[in-house]
This record gives C-alpha cells, sequence and structure tokens, in this order.
C-alpha cells in the first residue's frame, strides 16, 4: 500500500474515530488503536503515539470552549492533575517494558468497561456539602446553569485522587484519554456535578497526554506520517460531532448503536491478545 | 465611579480558552501544511508501519529545525505535533501566572507541582 493510500484510509477512519467518539463521549483513542491495529496492521506502539497526539488536540479543542462557559473548575482540574500527570508518567513508563499483547488485552478491558458506563444513565445527585479537605484546598464552587448559580461541594478528595492517578496511568498505557474513568472519580466518588465533572475532566486530559506524550516522542512512538492523518480526521471529526450534537435532541439511539460497535471492538482486541496476534 | 477591574478567575478562564483554541489551530495548520509537503514528495512510496522501527531522525529540536530549514516534510508535522503538546504545558504554566496574580499561593505550588511532573517525565523519556 502506497502512502498516500494509507494516508487517506486512515484521515477517513480517524474522522468516523472522532465522530464516533464525540458521539458517545468516549473520545477518539478508543476507535482509533482497534482500527489501526486490527484493520491496517500497524504496530499498536505506532497506533497508541499516533492517537495519544489525537487526544490532546480534541480536548484542547473542546476544553477551550468550556472554559470559556465558567463551567470548568480549574483548581479542581489542577489539583487532580498532580495525580493524573504522576500516573500518566508511570503508565507510559509500564508500557515501554510491558509486551504489546497484554497492552491489547488490557485496552479491550477498559473499552468494555467504559462502554458499559455510558450506558448507565445518570441519576442527578443534589450538590453535596464540601469536606474539610475539598474547603481548604478551595475545591467547592459554582457553575451557571441557564439563569441560576448552582454551587455544589467536593467529598472524598483522597479517594477521587487516588482514582485519578489510576486513570492517567491508563491514559499513558493505552493511548487514550480515559475519560470515562475521570467522570467516575469526580462524579462517583468526589460528588460532583456531573456537567462540572465531564468538562473538568475534558480539562485534564490534555495535559495527562501531554505527560506520556513526552515519553512516546522521545522513544519513536510518534511517528510524524502516521500522526498526521489521524490528528486532523480525529480532530474534524470531532467537531462535525459537537455540531451533530447541538442540533439533535435526542441522540440516544444514536449513542446504543455506537456502544454496541464499541462493544465488539472491546472483544476483538482481547481476542487478538489473547491469540498473540496483536 | 467605576469600579477598578480586578484580575479573577474568570479572567483566567478566558485567557486560557484562547490561548488552548490558538495553541490548536498552530499547531494543526503546521501539520497540515507539512502533511501536504509529505503527500507531494513521498506518497507514492510504500508505507510500512507493521513493525516497529525504534527511533526516528526528528526527535529532538536540533534534528527538527535543522529538517525545517532543509525543508523536511516529516520535520515540518514533528514540529507541529510538538507544538500540540506543548499546548496543555503552556495551559499549565499560564494557570501558575494566572494564580500568582491572585496571589493564590497554594494554587501556584501546585501548578508548579504538576510542571515538575511533567519535567520528569521529560528527561526520563
Amino acid at each position: 500500500m502506497s502512502i498516500l493510500t494509507l494516508t487517506l484510509i486512515v484521515f477517513i477512519g480517524s474522522c468516523f474515530a472522532g465522530l464516533l467518539g464525540s458521539l458517545t463521549g468516549l473520545g477518539g483513542g478508543f476507535v482509533i488503536i482497534p482500527m489501526l491495529t486490527l484493520a491496517l496492521h500497524i504496530n499498536i506502539h505506532y497506533a497508541i503515539g499516533a492517537s495519544l497526539v489525537s487526544v490532546i488536540a480534541t480536548s484542547s479543542g473542546a476544553a477551550a470552549a468550556y472554559v470559556k462557559e465558567g463551567i470548568t473548575n480549574m483548581r479542581i482540574g489542577m489539583f487532580l492533575e498532580i495525580a493524573t500527570t504522576a500516573g500518566a508518567f508511570a503508565g507510559a513508563m509500564l508500557a515501554l517494558h510491558i509486551q504489546t499483547h497484554i497492552i491489547a488485552i488490557i485496552f479491550g478491558v477498559i473499552l468494555a468497561f467504559s462502554a458499559m458506563m455510558s450506558f448507565l444513565k445518570k441519576a442527578a445527585t443534589n450538590p453535596a456539602k464540601g469536606s474539610f479537605a475539598a474547603k481548604k484546598l478551595r475545591l467547592n464552587g459554582s457553575y451557571p446553569n441557564g439563569d441560576e448559580i448552582i454551587k455544589y461541594g467536593v467529598r472524598n478528595v483522597g479517594g477521587g485522587f487516588l482514582m485519578m492517578i489510576f486513570a492517567g496511568a491508563i491514559s499513558g498505557l493505552l493511548g487514550i484519554g480515559s475519560g470515562a474513568l475521570k467522570v467516575i472519580a469526580m462524579d462517583t466518588v468526589m460528588r460532583i456535578p456531573f456537567k462540572v465533572s465531564t468538562t473538568t475532566s475534558n480539562f485534564m486530559i490534555g495535559v495527562t497526554a501531554a505527560a506520556s506524550a513526552v515519553i512516546y516522542l522521545q522513544r519513536g512512538y510518534i511517528d510524524p506520517g502516521l500522526s498526521m492523518p489521524v490528528v486532523i480526521g480525529v480532530l474534524a471529526g470531532a467537531l462535525i460531532g459537537s455540531k451533530i450534537l447541538v442540533h439533535t435532541r435526542s441522540s440516544g439511539w444514536l449513542r446504543g448503536v455506537f456502544t454496541i460497535v464499541i462493544a465488539l471492538l472491546a472483544v476483538q482486541m482481547i481476542y487478538n491478545g489473547i491469540t498473540g496476534k496483536i | 465611579m467605576r469600579e477598578r477591574h480586578k484580575f479573577k478567575d474568570r479572567d483566567m478562564q478566558l485567557i486560557i480558552g484562547w490561548l488552548l483554541r490558538l495553541g490548536v489551530i498552530i499547531s494543526v495548520s503546521i501539520v497540515i501544511f507539512g502533511g501536504i509537503v509529505y503527500l507531494l514528495r513521498h506518497g507514492q512510496i510504500t508505507a510500512d508501519y507493521t513493525t516497529f522501527r525504534g527511533v526516528p531522525d526528528f526527535i529532538y529540536p536540533p534534528g527538527i529545525i535543522r529538517g525545517i530549514f532543509d525543508f523536511k516534510a516529516r520535520a515540518i508535522i514533528q514540529a507541529g505535533i510538538i507544538l500540540l503538546i506543548a499546548t496543555p504545558v503552556l495551559r499549565v504554566i499560564f494557570s501558575a501566572i494566572g494564580f500568582l496574580i491572585e496571589k493564590d499561593y497554594l494554587y501556584i505550588a501546585i501548578s508548579l507541582l504538576v510542571l515538575l511532573i511533567i519535567i520528569c517525565s521529560m528527561f526520563s523519556g
């Protein structure tokens, strides 16, 4: 296959991945890595490197919009970035020494888990009262919701911090944003309102990915020729996806279909990992 | 009487929003430009990504800068990618400056700690 043909295929696939990632809220990396490895037989290290770069592009682009709206809690983001960057550092170092088929299996498991989590409906919880640590760290905040300002407190800072180390490590190991894990840490553990936790998670993904990207870059995992169509494609797809989300009110069935697609990809990755094909 | 404008979280959010947007636009533009040059020059060569080949040519700034002066497409793309990776790191630096203006010493320390972890990561790569 010539470079031109491969670049076009990867570009179109990445557009699709970006679209899917933005509609399901799982991020582009989850589709990119199976596509590159399973369909195009690209080495998983190159796939992870390219995915990581696309994750930085989409999360920075989306975070720019959210930050301006004033929903993102920058103090929560900044504080938890200590955990995610440290985790990402460890995850990337681990990736250098672990066998590729084990990475594929872990990828499949995390992918299946994230798809399942995105299916579960979130029950809206009442804003909690902030804990002592949250007060000391000035994590409690407020966000605009229509005309009113909703105040919220943050619970269980330590537990959330630990969960974030894990989320960062998975992001560094697999080259994904691991937004689903970040949202669990903030939503379920720290009781941060859903709107704030999703946007703040997005805000953190870029820095987390950058912490492991600096390692991948120096090891040659980020190939310019391959990363180019991936970054451009995923970003274009994510932009289209965000426009669709604004214009269609009931994207429920769409999400359902995509979640099934993603679950199938997860099974494929695990199977290929176990049989040693990756 | 006009109220004196004080630097607040809101201003920082707006500045950071712009920083992120500009970073993505500039770096992706560079990647697209390098990509076009790359395809025009090397489009017909057979692609092979099945095996990992190890460390390529353009990784450290001196090599990339030399590559850009030689108008090497892969070096131009790599420069765009590095700028993209630097965007969220720059955001951390800007946050630290913002917290400094707000005199929020706890969060200056937290921002610097995040930077320190990224720098550690950079040197152990």
